[in-house]
């Protein structure tokens, strides 16, 4: 394989295959609490990609030194202290939005997501592998959320980033914007995505039983 | 006076300001560990536990040794790491001195340290500037509020079992909406503290 192909196979799993919290249920108290609208979904996602990449250089870098034994709370410190410079950074860069995640920002650091990636790929795959995976995750966690902040502002504000979208008379559903809004909003997207994928499946079975029938016929004929 | 205001803090912090329900603070375990009310009262008391304990330590760490020397900046750092080696330590303790409890609560206690409602706790009393006195109250008000929503749920999912779900909605989906449902009642308490 050469390394191009590497980087896209780990980069996939995380962009489109278990992209969390969509179809892997991981970082659901971020993707609840911060999607109130698209540029926070999308600002706690690029911060969390930001946080997984510098985890992931520094992760390659010390690895061999790290005895297995105590890994965790070494990775830990790892993510908190590049935590504690994504929190610097947002106050500086974008301080509303900084404002309006607070407490989620520090909460990055257990974020599932990332004690997961350092775990299962940054301390055992080749580097290009690593980055691939890094950047594959976080930005898959990034389009998630800003799926469903695109969702939730546009029904409560009638509005995407900000711009307005819905028709005049549009009566804008505040409470999309509440928490009650956020826990349903996800029910109804995880029903969705299972309804499609039990959907996919009976048409795989369909379609391979079908083939199996028509090779049976015309074997016989 | 003062006994009113923390009497209001608690309230706050259990019903109005719920820590599952209206912060979105640690939903994992909400999701995870509310099929049976035992289990989940377990993990409500563990949290609540732990909530109280690590208070206890980094208001402390925080307002005599950080702010002092100026090194705010270092408390998420900081924060995870006494909360890591507090429940690490409880859970030594209590296998020693009480099997029985450690036999009913162990497995809880492990999974506490990645679980948001406690660092989030932790920094929201630094962010709120509580003394320690309210600090402690406001940690037994999350807790409280943590473990009576966790047994709702679980009480809920028990009665759920029994019900035709259609195919889509079944697992994490009708947990979750349920959950808005909750929320939607504890939206109801607003009215109860000033904010």
């Amino acid at each position: 394989m050469s390394p191009l192909q590497k980087f896209w196979s780990k980069a996939r799993e995380g962009l489109f295959r278990q992209t969390p919290p969509l179809f892997v249920v991981l970082g659901l108290c971020p993707s609840l609490a911060v999607t109130t609208a698209a540029i926070n979904g999308l600002v706690m996602g690029l911060a969390t990609t930001g946080v997984l990449l510098c985890t992931a250089l520094v992760t390659l870098a010390i690895r061999k030194m790290v005895p297995s034994e105590v890994r965790i709370p070494v990775y830990t410190v790892v993510i908190a202290s590049f935590v504690t410079i994504a929190d610097l950074v947002l106050a500086g860069l974008v301080p509303p939005v900084h404002k309006v995640l607070g407490v989620f920002i520090p909460l990055i650091i257990v974020n599932c997501i990332i004690l997961a990636r350092v775990e299962g790929s940054f301390t055992k795959d080749q580097p290009i592998e690593v980055i691939g995976d890094a950047l594959g995750w976080g930005l898959g966690f990034t389009w998630a959320l800003l799926v469903i902040g695109t969702f939730r502002e546009l029904l409560a504000s009638g509005s995407v980033f900000g711009k307005v979208m819905m028709p005049e008379g549009f009566v804008p559903w505040s409470i999309m914007q509440t928490p009650p809004g956020a826990f349903v909003t996800m029910g109804f997207i995880v029903a969705v995505i299972q309804a499609l994928r039990s959907y996919s499946a009976q048409r795989k079975k369909a379609s391979v039983t079908g083939k199996a029938s028509k090779q049976a016929e015309a074997e016989a004929a | 006076m003062v006994f009113k205001e923390l009497v209001l803090l608690f309230i706050g912090a259990s019903l109005v300001n719920n820590f599952l329900l209206a912060r979105f603070l640690g939903t994992c375990p909400f999701l995870g560990v509310s099929s049976q009310v035992k289990g989940a009262a377990s993990m409500g008391v563990a949290v609540t536990g732990v909530m109280l304990g690590v208070t206890l330590v980094s208001w402390p760490v925080y307002h005599l040794i950080l702010a002092p020397l100026n090194l705010g900046f270092l408390q998420y750092i900081v924060f995870i790491l006494v909360i890591a080696s507090f429940v690490q330590m409880l859970e030594q303790i209590i296998k020693v001195l009480l099997p029985a409890l450690y036999k009913a609560f162990g497995i809880y206690l492990a999974l506490i340290t990645t679980n948001c409602s406690i660092l989030g706790l932790a920094i929201i009393m630094i962010q709120k500037d509580y003394n320690l006195v309210s600090s402690l109250v406001f940690a037994l008000g999350a807790g409280a509020g943590f473990t009576l929503a966790m047994v709702i749920m679980a009480g809920i999912r028990e009665a759920m079992d029994k019900d035709a779900i259609p195919v889509p909605f079944r697992g994490n989906s009708i947990i979750l909406i349920t959950a808005g449902i909750m929320a939607m009642a504890f939206a109801a308490f607003s009215g109860m503290v000033p904010m």
